[in-house]
């Protein structure tokens, strides 16, 4: 059935970034048949041949120099005739966000978005994934012939290099300039140099026991910059000015997946667990032991959290 | 100008689910629904357009039954001129491609220039038929929009994009624009808002009249299929750390570095 997986390896200031090798480490365990690399752009691509890729398809034309959807839906379909593979496999990013639905809708080929977890049933790959916000998981059986699946960061963990090389096919999509429909005219740093919240490996996440902006500053930002994590919040953060919308984790912000995921003075609404209850690692610290965050945590300290973060600031950087 | 804004009823975001007997979706009754909180503010982006004249008209667009009447009307009377509820028994079980394609064909048949969307529906949190209206319809996108502007045919939007950047990004009309949180702060209904609405217009429509035919959607055309829905793994029970402040904190490092090896 399978003619294997492309991997669609995203790239950043031109190298692979580290969801390129979770999926190509995770297509080539998954068994159904051989896998090969979809690159957009230029990049060097030497790193996907050791982690899995046989191939490289590689589409680089001036007009895909910058995102836009769709010179990148003209790309990915190009890549995807010219492999003959019969599943797409993507990390659940924005920009596969944005261009897998209109890839879909052109090839009408079924999408399965925001896998946790995908196995090979009978040669085909199922995916696994969250729907309600975490409070379900579903398995997605796609019955098109070509199947489109974007996994979340972090669901599998990536080891070392197994060895191996790729050939580079160059793919001609025949892109031009007119197929630039949206055009990014600016690209402007967000708040901080630290990782996305979807894809960071640790969080520190402050609720509305901060009391105020100021403190949250003060608090929750220096612990996670000395632990080299991403900094979120609660819903009633965010909600009262403490941290920005984008750093919100939960079922109406982001759904993140860490390693170590630290909440500080959150009380742990069904609506905020929805975002972060796949941490491998929950920390809480919350004054009320009565807190449900309590029972979804790892380890618990039921203190005052401007006493315990600063705490565990100094032993951080003692140790 | 036209602006299309669609709607979707989802359960309110502190329901506690059930799962049916077949493990494909979700018990619905005794659920509580709301407007998708994310359609929120792409309907109040629509309502200030409107407000400051670059629109001429606000029509919602929603899947579903007659149940969906509710929040339909809360859109009604925040200010959308006229709603359009598309409802088929051919439409049951249809995947995100075949809903997709009923509400691009009725948002064509209603002549709409811009269409705004949720960023995601809280239920099944695909973040999908936006992108796959816009392929429908032939018309540009831009997803997960914070900012927007316009200026006759031409915008301007602003998204989150990977690595902790922003983007601004510029295109033109006709285009769908899925909307996140920040956007804006989404107005409530007022009682003379709730008044009015009694006088607007559903228009109730099937597939045959969006001139789409019944392989096209369903159970039929649908291209994914839900199976063996459950409950997320338990978490295994927790530990509280006793001891003062200082003694949990040494012993929470300590855990962190060799037992969990998280950091």
């Amino acid at each position: 059935m399978s003619n294997g997986i492309l991997v669609f390896c995203e790239f950043e200031a031109g190298r692979p970034r580290k969801t390129a090798f979770e999926l190509l480490q995770r297509a080539v365990a998954l068994g159904a048949g051989p896998v090969s690399a979809l690159v957009v752009g230029d990049g060097d691509t030497s790193a996907l041949g050791p982690n899995g890729a046989g191939k490289v398809y590689q589409v680089s034309a001036p007009a895909l120099a910058s995102y836009s959807t769709g010179a990148y839906t003209k790309a990915f379909a190009a890549a995807l005739a010219a492999s003959g593979a019969s599943t797409l496999l993507a990390s659940a990013s924005s920009v596969a966000r944005d261009v897998l639905p209109r890839l879909a809708a052109r090839l009408g080929a079924g999408l399965a978005v925001e896998c946790t977890e995908l196995r090979n049933v009978g040669g085909k790959v199922v995916g696994r994934r969250p729907v309600y916000a975490g409070k379900a998981l579903v398995d997605v059986t796609i019955n098109s012939p070509v199947g489109i699946f974007t996994l979340r960061p972090n669901s599998y963990p990536v080891v070392a290099a197994a060895g191996g090389s790729a050939t580079v096919v160059p793919v001609d999509a025949q892109v031009s300039d007119s197929d630039v429909d949206v055009r990014v005219t600016d690209t402007v740093a967000a708040s901080s140099t630290t990782a996305d919240l979807t894809e960071a490996e640790r969080i520190v996440s402050g609720g509305r026991s901060l009391k105020g902006k100021e403190q949250f500053d003060a608090v929750v930002r220096p612990l996670a910059a000395a632990l080299g994590a991403t900094v979120g919040a609660s819903r009633a953060a965010v909600d009262a000015g403490y941290a920005g919308h984008g750093e919100q984790v939960g079922q109406t912000g982001k759904v993140v997946n860490p390693s170590l995921y630290i909440a500080l003075g959150i009380s742990g609404a069904i609506q905020h667990l929805a975002g972060m209850r796949t941490s491998r690692v929950i920390v809480a610290v919350n004054k009320d032991a009565e807190a449900p965050i309590f029972q979804y945590a790892t380890y618990g300290i039921v203190g005052d959290l401007f006493e315990v973060a600063p705490l565990l600031q100094a032993e951080l950087s003692r140790s | 100008m036209i602006i299309g804004v669609c709607i979707k009823q989802v359960p309110a975001t502190d329901t506690r689910i059930r799962i049916n007997a077949e493990a494909t979706a979700i018990l619905t009754d005794d659920v509580k629904f709301e407007i998708n909180p994310y359609d929120e503010y792409a309907l109040e982006e629509a309502l200030r357009l409107k407000q400051a004249g670059k629109a001429t008209e606000v029509v919602t667009f929603t899947v579903g039954g007659a149940d969906a009447d509710a929040r339909i009307r809360d859109g009604l009377a925040r200010g959308a001129d006229r709603a359009v509820r598309i409802d088929d028994p051919a439409l049951a079980g249809s995947d995100s491609l075949g809903l997709a394609r009923a509400l691009a064909a009725a948002l064509t048949a209603e002549g709409v220039g811009l269409v705004l969307a949720g960023r995601q529906a809280v239920d099944g949190d695909s973040s999908t038929i936006p992108a796959m209206i816009a392929e429908l319809m032939g018309a540009a996108q831009v997803s997960w929009v914070d900012k927007f502007e316009m200026d006759g045919e031409a915008f301007t939007a602003q998204r989150a994009a990977g690595g902790g950047m922003r983007e601004v990004v510029a295109g033109r009309l006709p285009a769908v624009v899925s909307c996140d949180k920040g956007l804006n702060t989404p107005r409530y209904a007022t009682l003379p808002g709730i008044l009015k609405a009694k006088s607007k217009k559903i228009a109730v429509v099937g597939i045959a009249e969006l001139g789409l035919s019944a392989n096209r959607v369903g159970a039929g055309a649908a291209l994914v299929t839900f199976s063996n829905m459950g409950p997320p793994p338990q978490r295994p029970a927790g530990r509280i750390l006793s001891g003062d402040n200082a003694t949990a904190v040494a012993e929470l490092v300590r855990l962190l570095r060799d037992e969990a090896k998280v950091i």
